[in-house]
């Protein structure tokens, strides 16, 4: 993983240095909390319902065990004793204190991290494809991408103070697994006729009150150009991106109100004044941070060694974790582990001091050290000898970390929801937990296969719920949680934006409207190959709008 | 109110005038454009030295043809999430080639000399009296940058492949 050299060290502690001063400034009353506002959403400090939140960047989603056992010791001491992990691919602590921030930053620092652009109006934390470096289909690895996005969107003396936050994802593989085209620029690394690799570029995506579908802007930028080009969209963006109302001033708005092709056009023409100059990333530096992407020390071995396939074969409850949590890996005798976050019944997302450790000490023996953060809110190691996978898979379990669930109905993704934001008009938290209850069996959910259910508060969309195969949205009428539901959403290459069933339902009949709609997919899908979202691609939302609506 | 010109709190030569009104007969003027539109021939007759102010909704395009004319541009933050100014200031410093005096007015706060500065301004108009003494300061909070600025400072990449280019010492815009 990349690895700060000395100026990366200076520039976190010169940031530690800075939000010092100015919490110094806001405590003394020098900066009124209007004015630290800004500053402190910059560096991931959100006001909620009960007390500040603290989102710390994970860059693309990677991080060591070193500062996995470090973020642990801050919850710890800090907070609860727990944590929480984001669609962002960050983490949450929901109940520090603000006198205490700048030393849970110098914290952070000590293990080369930060919380810088977490939030506010400005480019957030660069997410990228939690396979990166081990998918099979990669054409490359997306983290390197990520990484020269990451240093130069920190403290952009011209983009701080966008028309909103602005969201970027990468991914290497045509596979998506970072649902690039839900953001404000999605980036897939691809080859050009010629062979070499480039980024193609789609621009206006995003979900919130107006969920759109990212365009296509460019085919092939030269990696050498991603930087200027990416400048050139965000200067467009930041000269005329609307200001006048908060809900229409994502670039999705831009873009459809002034069409793809202008803003093409100004993009070509703020690019032809700045390509081929001070933002070109020199090959040198390219190649510097390639290597800190270079894979592992991988051993030569054989797929499904003997051990694992006899075990698989023996204990049935491992088979179903091997088949929903483990995926292919690109080395043979390699594996990808899923590390489910959602325990039935659990909250999406978190996970406590303790687990937060075991997990740390998991992927030093298991996975060379490292693990990542997926979007989804679960963690993956992806390099874990095939050989080893049941002996990780019995350690996991003895920390409640083995839930077999990955990609299935009681994997949800949950915004916090009014149990904590302060913008939320329902909570999200208890529907998932009810709904993962609902659906415990897990010979159920395996049978039920596929399907993801995204829950959000209030129509922002945090949860992600209009690109949930079923998608859940907290509504309020006249002081009372209701829960609209759409289905055939989708955040992958073939992404989609769900459709509303009809009237919403009540908190306490949200979970049997959900299960009507799982157990009428069952009914009429084809075959168990056939998943969920086919279904609804294939039969559209009448056979479910019937099963739920319909006066018999 | 405090001005600060190349780094240092000075003082303000230049005068704000509004969209209406007599214009006075002495003194370097600023404007804002909607003065500049309407008695454009009556500003070039005084033969002093013309100031034009841009509201964060104006860009710069809208004066390109005239931009020979002015000595001076102030661009205005009306609020400190206003952002565009920055974008402006890049633009006129890099894309039009102004070498006149760029100044922010309007909302500037200690927190934002250092974007500002790095987008090619040089004078502000400073609303609180301690920020303007902490102007270098502000200035000096960082010592890497991840992007290349307008004023030549090496960036991180050009420091890295590049280490005869030594860190500027910050405010060292001439």
């Amino acid at each position: 993983m990349y690895r700060y050299d000395e100026f990366d060290h200076t520039f976190v502690m010169e940031r530690v240095a800075q939000f010092r001063d100015q919490v110094v400034r806001r405590l003394n009353g020098e900066l009124t909390e209007e004015e630290f506002r800004p500053i402190r959403l910059m560096n991931g400090l959100y006001l909620q319902l009960h007390a500040y939140m603290l989102r710390v960047a994970i860059p693309y989603g990677v991080l060591s065990s070193r500062q996995l056992h470090k973020l642990a010791d801050i919850a710890t001491k800090y907070d609860r004793g727990y944590a929480h992990f984001t669609t962002r691919q960050n983490l949450q602590y929901n109940w520090p204190r603000l006198e205490d921030m700048p030393d849970i930053l110098a914290e952070l620092a000590s293990v080369e991290m930060h919380a810088l652009q977490t939030s506010g109006n400005c480019i957030r934390n660069v997410t990228a494809d939690q396979y990166a470096g081990v998918a099979g289909d990669e054409v490359e690895d997306p983290r390197i991408c990520g990484e020269i996005l990451r240093q130069w969107s920190s403290l952009h003396p011209e983009f701080s103070f966008l028309p909103r936050k602005f969201k970027i994802a990468v991914t290497g593989s045509p596979r998506d697994r970072a649902a690039i085209k839900l953001h404000d620029i999605g980036i897939v690394m691809v080859k050009n006729p010629a062979g070499e690799v480039g980024c193609e570029f789609w621009v206006g995506g995003g979900q919130g009150r107006t969920p759109v579908i990212a365009k296509c802007i460019n085919t092939f930028v030269p990696k050498r150009d991603m930087l200027s080009y990416s400048e050139a969209i965000l200067r467009v963006y930041n000269m005329h991106g609307r200001r006048d109302n908060i809900y229409k001033a994502r670039i999705k708005i831009l873009v459809n109100e002034i069409g793809i092709e202008e803003f093409t056009r100004q993009t070509n023409e703020q690019w032809s004044h700045i390509r081929n100059g001070a933002l070109d990333v020199p090959a040198e530096e390219i190649a510097r941070i390639t290597a800190y992407f270079a894979p592992p020390a991988y051993e030569t071995l054989q797929d499904n060694p003997p051990s694992f396939v006899q075990n698989r074969d023996s204990d049935p409850a491992f088979a179903a974790w091997v088949r929903s949590n483990v995926a292919a890996h690109k080395i043979p005798g390699y594996a990808i582990v899923n590390i489910s976050l959602k325990p039935i019944g659990g909250i999406p997302g978190d996970a406590t001091d303790v687990q937060m450790h075991a997990i740390a000490d998991l992927a030093e023996r298991f996975s060379f050290d490292e693990l990542r953060v997926t979007h989804e809110q679960n963690l993956t190691f992806a390099d874990v000898r095939q050989s080893d996978l049941h002996s990780l898979w019995v350690l996991l379990a003895e920390k409640g970390l083995a839930t077999p669930n990955i990609g299935l109905v009681s994997d949800i993704i949950a915004c916090p929801g009014l149990d904590y934001c302060a913008l939320a008009n329902a909570r999200s938290i208890p529907v998932a937990q009810r709904i993962s209850e609902r659906f415990a069996d897990l010979k159920r959910q395996h049978d039920i296969g596929d399907l993801k259910i995204k829950i959000s508060g209030c129509i922002n969309a945090c949860g992600h719920h209009h690109v949930g195969h079923i998608g859940i949205l907290g509504v309020d009428k006249k002081g009372t949680e209701f829960y609209q539901i759409t289905l055939g959403g989708s955040a992958d290459e073939n992404a989609s934006i769900g459709e509303i069933l009809g009237a919403a339902f009540s908190y306490d009949d949200v979970v049997d409207a959900v299960e009507k709609v799982v157990d009428t997919y069952v009914k009429i899908r084809t075959s168990r190959d056939e998943n969920f979202l086919a279904t609804v691609r294939r039969t559209g939302v009448a056979p479910f709008k019937e099963a739920l609506y319909a006066v018999h | 109110m405090q001005y600060i010109k190349n780094s240092k709190i000075s003082t303000d030569e230049w005068v704000h005038v509004g969209p209406e009104g007599e214009l006075p007969a002495q003194g370097n003027l600023i404007v804002p454009l909607a003065r500049w539109q309407a008695s454009r021939d009556e500003l070039l007759a005084r033969k002093a030295p013309i100031g034009l102010q841009l509201a964060s909704s104006e860009p710069p395009e809208l004066i390109r043809d005239d931009l020979g004319r002015f000595d001076l541009i102030a661009l205005e933050f009306p609020m400190f999430k206003d952002g565009r100014a920055y974008s402006y200031a890049r633009l006129l410093r890099e894309q039009y080639g102004f070498k006149g005096e760029l100044r922010a007015v309007g909302n500037v706060l200690y927190d934002q000399f250092s974007f500002m500065h790095r987008c090619g301004f040089d004078a502000y108009e400073v609303q609180k009296d301690a920020d303007a003494q902490r102007f270098a300061t502000a200035l000096s909070e960082f010592t890497v940058r991840y992007q290349p600025d307008p004023d030549g400072s090496p960036s991180a990449i050009e420091l890295r492949h590049q280490p005869h280019r030594n860190v500027k010492s910050a405010g060292s815009r001439p």
